[in-house]
Order: structure tokens, then C-alpha cells, then sequence
């Protein structure tokens, strides 16, 4: 079977894949912003307790492995009585393991922007929250965007392991064909192709982008 | 005393067992061991890997540089989960069969190599230009250069991320269990499947990483420090 043969085979249960593969993605990435701000904001609380939990989430989720957090999320938590579906599972687990990184991430953006901007929203009488929301996060995403470049291409590479819980993503379509097909380095060769289109065409172009995009609004461009 | 919390009707299948746990113990730990050791092996090929890639990415040669850099790119966009299963499969296509342990040394060596020759790229970049102007002044060979001189002040820049990436490396050992890898991970799967019971197996798997992780990056930590003092930093 030549190359080409192969691949109008098999391409449509591919791009399949790759459709889960991108909505693992998404769905992941958009509980990772929203944790990475809940828990970064948390860590620099000055409530003790509120602190405290953010810690413990941070290290527990940087200190294991996704694969562990994975298979702790899909096959111990319905134990708990909570049970996720397996596509569920997936990206609630790659979400609340890039959360912590992210979260450290938002901790480290927030505390570069200078002090005199934290003095200046004071002194023109603005609230705590209000303070936080326009006049420092803004400046700390700015900061922080070049690091978020990188953690959302592990979010895509954290993808892949959805398919150990048999999600059928990108991943998991490659090696079940080759199990039928034993032509691994085409089928595992095109995948990893496909995913680097992903992550450097599509990914990383975006995020650049949205770090142009976000200078501008800022008048720093 | 803590009996109250594990009532019935809260958690109806929720039954942590000790004895169970005292058990499996000893296998867990056991696989503990290939687990450091998938690290360490990895961790080896991935620093003397890694180097060579940093210092590829400086060479003369513009095809050498771009080559190795778009390796480098592609290696770093790509799951590693997906490369462990390229490595495995595609040598016997070849003719070459790799053992699940040499298959998987060889991914994650060389999966993050790609990451760790950035880190030496910044440790290289960041060492003053004056440092070889004076060695050509001394007459030195540019591998001289390297050696006595480059490579030596680029190092301890570069040890946080460097220790960070070993973090990082144990912390994807679990992957190799989809290769047959007797780690962690892959010995929790066996017990779980053997007894049915999943939940003291990988919650003590989630316990074990946590013990090793959190100790080793405080280790890290301190390491960076005392290297820092020792070099007058």
C-alpha cells in the first residue's frame, strides 16, 4: 500500500482525532485560565487560609504527574460518588494540572508590574478590586503572555494522554490504526506532523499575536 | 477517631483498606526504584544530549544550525507520549527492535535534550564576549575555548532550569508504562487489575510523587545557592 493509499484511508479518522484532539484543547485551556486566575490571585492573599488552600492545590497539582492526576480524576474520584465521563475527565485533569503552573505563572505577571502603579491606583481612591482589575491585571498579562505561549503548547502536548482513558484524540486514532495496519512509522510519523502544525502554525502564531494585540491596547507597541 | 468520615451513605464504594495498602507497599516502592532510575538514565543522556545540541545550534555552519534548530522546535512541540510510541513501533519496522527500557531512555533522553539545549543556549549567550576575545588573544582553540572557558561559566546560570527539567523528567516517567515500562504508574495498573481495587494503589502512586518531587526541588533550591557561593556569585 503505497503512502498515498494509506493516508485516504486513514486521513479521515485522523482529522476525526485531531477535531477531539482540538476540543480537549480548548475546553482545557479555558478551565486553565480561569483556575491559573482564581489560584493566583488566592496565593497572594493576605487570608491565611485562602492562601493555604491555594498552595496545597499548586503543589499537589505541579508535584504529581498529569498521567497520575489523569487516571486519580477518571478511575479513583467515582469512588468519591463523582463520576466524569472519560471525554469529561480528559480535560478537567489537563485543566487542573496547567491551573497550578498557570497559576504561578499569574502570581509572578502580577507582582512585575511596579509598585508605584499599586500607590497610583490608591491614591486616586480605587478600590482593591477595581485596582486589581484595571490597572494591574492588564499590565500583568502583558508580562505574563510569553510564558503563556508555553504553557498552552503543553496543554497541547498534555493532550495526548487523554487517550490512555480511550478519548478519541489525535493520539488515540494513530495507535489504534496502527494496531491494525503495523505501519508505524507513517501513521505515528504523519500524527507527529500534525501536531506540530498545531502547536508552531496555528498555536504559537496566535499567541504572538495576541501579545502584539495586547501591547497595543496598552500603548506599548 | 476519623471513622465518622468514611459513613456509608457519604461515600457508598469509598473503603480505604490499610492492610491492602501495607500490602501492595513493597511493589510500589520496588517500582519506585525503576522509576528513579528511568529518571536518572534519562536525565543523563538528555544533559550530554542537550549540550551537544547547544552547541550544534552555535556552530559556523548555517545548515547545521537550522537543522538542529527546527529538531529542537519539532521535538518541543510534539507530545512525548506520541514519540515513546514512534520509537517502539518504528524500529522493528526497520529490523530494529529496541527493549521497552531502551526505547523509552532513548525518547525521554531525547525529548528533553531539545528543552535543555535552550537552557544551555541561555547559560552560552549569557557568558561576556570579552571572555573569547581574551582567549583568541591567548592563542586558544575555539574546543579549548569551550572547554576551559565557556562551558564552565555557563553551567551555573543554567543549574535552576537545568534541575527543573529533572523535576520534570521523573515526572513523565509514568509515560513509559504505555510501552511496558515496570514504573509506577504501570505496577499501580497491574495491582489495579489483579484486585479490582484502583484507589489505594493511585492514590499512593499521587502520595509517592509528591514525596519525592516537593523534597527535590527544595534540594534544587539549595544546590543553586551553595553552587552560586562556591563560584563568588
Amino acid at each position: 500500500m503505497s503512502f498515498f493509499e494509506f493516508m485516504s484511508l486513514y486521513w479521515p479518522r485522523l482529522m476525526s482525532g485531531t477535531g477531539v484532539t482540538a476540543a480537549q484543547f480548548l475546553l482545557g485551556a479555558v478551565l486553565t485560565v480561569g483556575l491559573a486566575l482564581v489560584f493566583g490571585l488566592m496565593k497572594m492573599s493576605s487570608n491565611r487560609a485562602i492562601k493555604g488552600f491555594a498552595v496545597v492545590y499548586i503543589e499537589i497539582f505541579r508535584g504529581t504527574s498529569l498521567l497520575v492526576q489523569l487516571y486519580w480524576i477518571f478511575f479513583v474520584l467515582p469512588l468519591f460518588g463523582i463520576t466524569l465521563e472519560k471525554f469529561t475527565a480528559g480535560w478537567v485533569a489537563i485543566g487542573l494540572n496547567a491551573g497550578a503552573y498557570g497559576a504561578e505563572l499569574v502570581r509572578g505577571g502580577i507582582m512585575s508590574v511596579p509598585k508605584g502603579q499599586w500607590e497610583a491606583a490608591t491614591a486616586i481612591n480605587m478600590s482593591a478590586a477595581r485596582r486589581m482589575r484595571r490597572i494591574i491585571l492588564p499590565q500583568a498579562l502583558v508580562n505574563m503572555l510569553p510564558a503563556w505561549g508555553n504553557l498552552m503548547v503543553e496543554i497541547l502536548k498534555g493532550t495526548a494522554l487523554v487517550s490512555l482513558i480511550s478519548v478519541t484524540d489525535l493520539m488515540f486514532e494513530a495507535k489504534q490504526i496502527n494496531a491494525s495496519t503495523y505501519l508505524s512509522a507513517q501513521i505515528f510519523g504523519t500524527a507527529l506532523v500534525i501536531y506540530y502544525i498545531l502547536a508552531r502554525f496555528l498555536l504559537t502564531p496566535f499567541m504572538r499575536w495576541l501579545e502584539g494585540f495586547m501591547a497595543r491596547k496598552l500603548g506599548r507597541a | 477517631m476519623f471513622d465518622w468520615l468514611f459513613m456509608d451513605e457519604w461515600f457508598p464504594k469509598f473503603d480505604w483498606r490499610w492492610d491492602y495498602t501495607w500490602e501492595i507497599l513493597p511493589r510500589l516502592i520496588e517500582a519506585t526504584g525503576n522509576t528513579l532510575i528511568a529518571a536518572a538514565a534519562g536525565y543523563l543522556i538528555a544533559l550530554v544530549l542537550g549540550l551537544v545540541f547547544a552547541l550544534a545550534q552555535r556552530s559556523q555552519s548555517r545548515v547545521l544550525t537550522f537543522v538542529v534548530r527546527e529538531f529542537v522546535e519539532f521535538v518541543r512541540s510534539t507530545p512525548l507520549l506520541l514519540q515513546i510510541f514512534f520509537i517502539f513501533y518504528v524500529g522493528p519496522q526497520f529490523g530494529i527492535t529496541l527493549s521497552p527500557w531502551v526505547s523509552g531512555m532513548i525518547a525521554i533522553g531525547l525529548h528533553y535534550s531539545c528543552y535543555l539545549s535552550e537552557v544551555y543556549r541561555g547559560g552560552l549567550d549569557s557568558v561576556p564576549k570579552g571572555q573569547w576575545e581574551a582567549a583568541i588573544a591567548l592563542n586558544m582553540t575555539t574546543a579549548q575555548t569551550y572547554k576551559r572557558l565557556i562551558i564552565p561559566q555557563a553551567i551555573p546560570p543554567a543549574i535552576p532550569g537545568l534541575g527543573n527539567y529533572l523535576i520534570g523528567i521523573f515526572k513523565d516517567t509514568p509515560m513509559l508504562s504505555v510501552i511496558g515500562v515496570a514504573e509506577l504508574i504501570h505496577t499501580a495498573n497491574a495491582i489495579g487489575s489483579e484486585t479490582w481495587r484502583y484507589l489505594e494503589a493511585y492514590t499512593m502512586v499521587g502520595v509517592i510523587f509528591l514525596a519525592l518531587s516537593l523534597p527535590a526541588a527544595g534540594l534544587i533550591r539549595a544546590f543553586e545557592g551553595f553552587v552560586r557561593r562556591r563560584l563568588g556569585m
